[in-house]
């Protein structure tokens, strides 16, 4: 029954989040004076008394929603007049994209005291996509890599195999003898054709439709063996124990781990950046081109760039920040988690996303339709 | 009265009556029009100019038909390219079909559990009924989403009904029904079964039961009874209940995404993928003019089909 009363722990979180969503803007109101701010950020993303504390210090008011995809916070940027004044897009491809779609405006950086915090080497990464930093802020990094349920892939695979690779949720030989235990896959074309590539040794920066066909091929083989493909079922899923190895975010596959402590179920998880190479990402803040409270995003953001807030967040998420004074304040035992800061030759193979052209993504989303469905 | 000597008077009254019945019937058909105007014909309009529209990296991520070009000319581009897309690729008319199986199976299993249902409560004592019906009614009180996460706390593999079975000593291993079209049909068949439920009980209430006593007293067996007589009334009740579950179950999505295996292929994650992973808002508009059509030919052909035979009866009467 544990594992029923963790989910039903889910459910009543995710009621609480909802309620206090209606909370904050219910306060709306009290709190006109100082008005308020409506953030968009992805769901278990921020810690829990992040939001409480800009309350009380600011008197704005934050009406704070949440999503479980890019694609979802794309939509209704591309949609327009989503009012909201502050989201947290991935930075490739996404807010690459909407940079260049004029979705954002430019931060105030006067209006950021606490903009020196950040990690000088993360601004350079974002340079490309983003000239001279104007639009984006980031937020946190992390890894796309395999979450695993340690004692039922030992038991199954036994303790000498190396579990650090892509082998296992792409060998055929290996993913069919773990999938009785259940393997998972994101529905995310890009992030499992790049894994694919990644798996075989090939170029990972290729987005041609022959370098797609050749990473389909790969999911092909393993398809027959993986249960679902979803971009966060993994997270409950591993935590009741319902599934042996997920393809997935480092922090949500360690906060599965943390669920699956938290309940004393006996479902040990862990998380590894796979050796041929894991993907890196980082998120990002931006303001919209229409929010209606633009002083108040660059409060909350100036807000979040403190590095004892920001530290609380990445202890509370398992994701390492992209504030450098925040380092010191961080947990030891997120900061020496190799999974949340790894280590210096985990970061040497690191994959950057590139962002592919239009005609690319569709051609890889009707190949990846077709993998998965097996048609 | 007497004679027609407050002929023009009773006129003029007559008048005013049919002016108020005019008017009160332009109200009454009035009302759903402007409804179907504003809520059906105007976003399907929408969804038409966007299907003919170009993709662009822009807000919204169409261009729009009608264009100032550089040197001050206007432009009009209409694309038809989209529905030919639809039609080139065959995953869409495989999602097509993949959409109709599983509306066709799920239609049949809630008509199958259904019937029986609704029969019961139709014959059940009149002080048992409304408590019966509001079972039906009671699960539209939780959200829908809370109730198909619900089924996922059963059906998965851990889960309740998998632990019981183990429990109970009945199976050796946990069943996979979770993420396999079983699981679709279960879920799609619970959510919509009160849909099929309440047109049936709305036409089997209303059934003379003096109708079925007569049957039994010329000797008919309760099979024949129903086949002659039960059966051939509720017919419109049967239709009724298959299209409000039919219609939406084509394009559904949650409950295929949440409960669904990979290779559950269905109009609704098309639409979906081409909405939100492709951004490409002309595709997924052909997509749903699309799918509107082939809705809406059956319809109109069995409407057309009714009103025949109605007109026919009316004849024969």
């Amino acid at each position: 029954m544990k594992k029923v009363a963790c989910g039903l722990a889910r459910v009543i979180a995710w009621f609480t989040v909802r309620a206090t969503g209606l909370v904050f803007a219910g306060s709306a109101l009290n709190a006109a004076a100082q008005g308020s701010v409506n953030v968009y950020n992805w769901s278990d993303y921020i810690a829990d008394d992040t939001i409480s504390n800009f309350q009380s210090r600011t008197g704005i008011s934050v009406s704070y929603d949440v999503y479980d995809s890019n694609e979802v916070l794309e939509t209704r940027m591309l949609a327009g007049r989503s009012g909201y004044d502050l989201v947290v897009p991935t930075a490739r491809p996404f807010a690459d994209r909407h940079v260049r779609a004029g979705l954002y405006q430019p931060l105030d950086k006067s209006l950021l005291d606490n903009y020196g915090n950040l990690d000088p080497v993360i601004l350079q990464s974002l340079a490309d996509i983003d000239p001279g930093n104007q639009y984006l802020l980031p937020y946190m990094w992390g890894t796309t890599g395999i979450g695993y349920n340690v004692d039922k892939v030992k038991e199954i695979l036994g303790d000498d195999m190396p579990l650090d690779t892509w082998r296992l949720v792409f060998d055929p030989e290996i993913v069919s003898r773990l999938s009785a235990c259940g393997v998972s896959l994101m529905d995310d074309a890009t992030e499992v054709f790049v894994a694919a590539r990644a798996y075989r040794g090939l170029p990972t920066d290729d987005y041609s439709s022959a370098a797609a066909q050749e990473a389909a091929d790969v999911v092909a083989a393993a398809r027959p063996y993986i249960r679902y493909f979803h971009s966060s079922s993994y997270i409950s899923d591993l935590a009741n124990g319902d599934l042996c190895v997920a393809h997935g975010y480092s922090g949500d596959v360690l906060q599965a781990r943390d669920r699956a402590n938290e309940a004393d179920n006996g479902v040990n998880i862990a998380y590894a950046a796979p050796a041929e190479g894991a993907v890196v990402w980082t998120d990002v803040f931006a303001i919209p081109v229409d929010a209606p409270n633009v002083a108040n995003a660059h409060a909350f953001l100036n807000y979040i760039m403190e590095p004892e807030v920001i530290a609380g967040v990445s202890n509370y998420v398992a994701y390492a920040n992209a504030n450098s004074a925040s380092v010191s304040l961080v947990d030891d035992v997120v900061r020496n988690d190799p999974g949340i800061y790894p280590p210096a030759a985990t970061q040497e193979r690191f994959i950057v996303l590139q962002t592919p052209s239009d005609s690319q993504i569709r051609s890889m989303n009707r190949l990846w339709t077709r993998v998965k469905t097996g048609r | 009265m007497t004679g027609y000597g407050g002929g023009a008077g009773a006129l003029a009254g007559l008048r005013a009556r049919w002016r108020r019945l005019t008017v009160g019937r332009w109200l009454v058909t009035g009302i759903p029009w402007l409804w179907l105007v504003i809520f059906f014909c105007l976003p399907f309009l929408f969804i038409l100019k966007i299907s003919l529209s170009e993709p662009a990296l822009a807000q919204p991520p169409y261009l729009n038909w009608i264009r100032e070009t550089a040197d001050g000319l206007v432009s009009i581009v209409v694309n038809f390219g989209n529905y030919g897309l639809l039609w080139d690729d065959s995953l869409y008319v495989s999602a097509l079909f993949g959409s109709l199986q599983v509306a066709a199976i799920s239609t049949l299993l809630c008509l199958l559990i259904g019937y029986p249902m609704a029969y019961a409560i139709a014959r059940a004592p009149t002080h048992l009924r409304m408590p019966l019906l509001m079972l039906v009614i009671l699960p539209f009180w939780t959200s829908f989403l809370i109730r198909i996460y619900a089924w996922m706390g059963i059906l998965n593999t851990n889960g309740i009904l998998n632990n019981f079975l183990l429990w109970l000593g009945v199976i050796e291993q946990p069943l996979e029904i979770m993420h396999t079209s079983l699981a679709v049909y279960i879920g799609v068949t619970y959510a919509y079964l009160p849909f099929m439920i309440l047109p049936l009980y709305a036409t089997l209430s209303r059934l003379d039961p003096v109708l079925l006593e007569a049957a039994a007293d010329l000797g008919a067996r309760p099979a024949k009874q129903f086949l002659t007589i039960t059966w051939p009334q509720s017919v419109p009740g049967v239709i009724a209940g298959a299209m409000l579950v039919f219609i939406p179950v084509m394009g559904e999505f949650v409950i295929p995404d949440l409960l669904g295996g990979p290779d559950s292929l269905m109009l609704g994650k098309l639409m979906w993928t081409e909405f939100f992973n492709n951004r490409d808002w002309p595709v997924a508009s052909a997509l749903a003019a699309v799918l509107l059509v082939v809705l809406i030919i059956p319809f109109l052909l069995l409407r057309h089909y009714e009103s025949r035979a109605e007109a026919n009866g009316e004849e024969a009467a």
